[in-house]
């Protein structure tokens, strides 16, 4: 542990920089827990493959793309075979015109207004998910805040408060008032002798009176301080009758005794933490960008039904996923396969039985996304909200602001409905498009009235049902996990395996991006080698 | 149940769900916390129709989920309490999320409709030595 050397870390990084510089610097900085991202080491540097080397790649999704832009940098020809027919994968928006079928045959077509989009995948992009974000900045998507707490949002319970949604900032500041007030109560009151001596009990009372906007006698009371915190019934003015009138507080058995501290504990943690961003104009230029890139390399609408590998190289055979047909094949010297594990499942491959176990152990989790046009923004018109999520204990969990656009004066698609991975996901995205959208007007409207009058259409995405990926990530368990991962993404033979669900990162691009470099690096040295 | 227990027992398995669930990315394996639908019609619309679809003929994309309806396999009602407990392929494992007497319930609801008629009845016991 560097905390228990008594030389400062500071002066460690001064001798670190001054020797080798600062890419070792910041290596070091890593290691000792400054500058602290994802494990991604910086651009990947493959070179010298051997002369007419090929690679197979299975997938144009975010895998798949950083798979064969790297390996045709280190001199690969490279092929890539996508089911879909645009590149992007689980990376997709949905725009105005945009038609969607789901499996069981249902069609959507999407009216959305024009530049109005939906994200019904991957929808935000945390600061230290830097792989993602090098491939960014590498296509020169433009990128803009993707705002995750806003403490003018909403906290809802059906069952606390009569049913009426909370403002987070209310919310959060009376769980910090009243758990100030008993901690510092006990304290000092002597019951926590035990625990703390003198110096830290004076620290701790000084710190909960700020924190918890406690009185002298270190309770939370209606006052000018706990105002400061949750927000005034008429905040302060300018002018003649100007003064503050302080809001009453939630009383605490109610709050203690409802769940919703949940959505705040959700917000704390590292994945959520900000800056968050999402890409201009939807999530899913990313796939279109990179997609552009690799012009030529991309074969669209491939069915991929058979993949063999034999001591030549890889073949898959494919047909029109489209139209049917007689079928052909693909052959490279190598193979990245992208598939999902749920439809690479369902594909012969000679694979050895531990990928074939690994592959076969992996179901998906549930998840189903609700996108709905208004007429007008009257989260920001009537309700001061500015992009940030409501969360609700209701099956659509989590209502999501735009975080562009602001004051436009047109009409706007929010997210109205994220479930997401419980088992309620499954009774949630088992209802048809339909219903979904349905469900989301009925629930939202418990929070926000004005969506009966201002709703104009929406698009419901439902994980399970989309023909590519039958489900939404890997469903990893900790005991699946312990036997299947390596096995998962080790080389097996010519093909190896990339993707979120080769990852400690699941339903995360980051996760695609770091399996992906990971596996060309091992598939690069072994071809190397061969 | 009357509504207040019915809501309260709703609650719970909210609470739960949203708890485990808020593991998010660190672990994405399905939770273990009980299924609310009670009763094999309420079950297989609650959970099943997501995917072999709401008349069970299934579907097909990039890969497929299989027909349940007029399919001999489900002869042997073994067969679907195993697929049910254990998960298979893309199928997951509903073992733990499902009570003995649900995994009956929801064999024999599918067993006797969509064109399915096997009328030797499934008991939770059966499940139990299943497990």
């Amino acid at each position: 542990m560097i905390d228990e050397i008594p030389i400062s870390r500071r002066s460690i990084l001064k001798l670190i920089g001054a020797g080798a510089g600062s890419a070792a610097m910041y290596q070091a900085m890593t290691e000792m827990g400054y500058a602290a991202t994802s494990d991604f080491a910086g651009p990947i540097k493959l070179s010298g493959a051997r002369k007419g080397a090929s690679v197979l790649v299975l997938g144009a999704g975010i895998a798949g793309m950083v798979a064969a832009y790297e390996l045709r940098k280190a001199g690969y020809k490279v092929q890539i075979l996508e089911y879909n027919d645009r590149p992007g994968g689980r990376n997709w928006s949905l725009y105005g015109g945009d038609k969607y079928t789901e499996l069981g045959g249902v069609t959507q077509e999407v009216q959305f207004a024009k530049g109005l989009y939906f994200n019904p995948g991957p929808w935000r992009i945390p600061y230290h998910h830097q792989g993602i974000l090098h491939y960014c900045q590498m296509l020169n998507v433009p990128m803009e805040n993707f705002v995750m707490v806003n403490n003018s949002a909403y906290i809802h319970s059906s069952r606390a408060f009569g049913g009426q949604p909370k403002r987070y900032r209310e919310v959060v500041s009376d769980y910090d008032g009243y758990i100030s007030e008993l901690l510092a109560k006990a304290t000092s009151q002597d019951k926590l002798d035990a625990a703390l001596d003198k110096d830290e009990k004076d620290g701790l009372l000084q710190m909960l009176r700020r924190w918890g906007a406690l009185d002298q006698n270190y309770e939370y009371k209606k006052s000018d301080d706990a105002s400061n915190m949750r927000g005034y019934d008429r905040p302060p003015g300018g002018g003649l009758e100007s003064l503050p009138v302080n809001s009453d507080l939630l009383p605490r058995k109610d709050l203690f005794s409802s769940t919703m501290w949940i959505s705040l504990y959700l917000n704390k943690s590292w994945d959520f933490q900000g800056t968050l961003f999402q890409p201009v104009g939807g999530m899913g230029m990313i796939g279109k960008l990179f997609g552009k890139l690799l012009q030529g390399v991309i074969k669209y609408d491939c069915k991929v039904t058979n993949i063999h590998q034999d001591e030549k190289g890889v073949t898959a055979t494919y047909v029109d996923a489209k139209k049917g047909g007689a079928p052909q094949t693909a052959h490279a010297d190598w193979c990245v396969c992208t598939i999902p594990a749920t439809v690479l499942s369902q594909i012969p491959m000679n694979v050895g039985a531990p990928l074939k176990n690994a592959i076969n152990s992996l179901s998906y989790i549930p998840a189903a996304k609700v996108g709905l046009q208004f007429k007008r923004r009257f989260w920001e018109q009537d309700d001061a909200i500015y992009g940030g999520n409501t969360y609700t204990d209701q099956p659509i969990f989590n209502i999501s602001y735009p975080s562009h656009g602001f004051f436009d004066k047109g009409p706007a698609v929010l997210l109205g409905a994220y479930s997401f991975a419980n088992i309620n996901s499954f009774t949630f995205e088992g209802q048809s498009a339909k219903e979904m959208v349905a469900a989301a007007l009925e629930q939202g409207s418990r929070i926000h009235p004005q969506y009966k009058t201002e709703f104009q259409n929406g698009v419901a995405v439902s994980w399970h049902r989309v023909p590519w990926t039958l489900g939404c990530s890997g469903g990893w368990t900790d005991e699946n996990r312990a036997r299947h991962y390596d096995n998962m993404c080790a080389v097996d033979n010519r093909i190896v395996l990339a993707g979120e669900h080769c990852s400690r990162l699941p339903a995360w691009q980051e996760g695609a991006v770091l399996s992906s470099l990971d596996a060309i690096k091992r598939l690069h040295q072994r071809a190397l080698a061969a | 149940m009357n509504t207040q227990t019915t809501i309260r027992f709703l609650g719970t398995v909210l609470f739960a769900t949203l708890v485990s669930s808020s593991a998010t990315h660190a672990q994405l394996g399905l939770p273990r916390t009980g299924l609310p639908q009670q009763g094999g019609e309420a079950i297989y619309k609650g959970i099943c129709q997501g995917c072999h679809m709401p008349d069970a003929k299934g579907a097909v994309g990039a890969g497929m989920y299989p027909a349940l309806a007029s399919n001999p396999k489900l002869e042997t009602a073994g067969y679907p309490i195993s697929v049910i407990i254990h998960g298979q392929k893309a199928m997951p494992v509903f073992g733990a999320a499902f009570s003995d007497q649900q995994i009956a319930d929801v064999v024999n609801y599918i067993r006797t409709h969509f064109g399915n008629s096997y009328q030797d009845k499934v008991t939770p016991e059966d499940v139990k030595s299943a497990r």
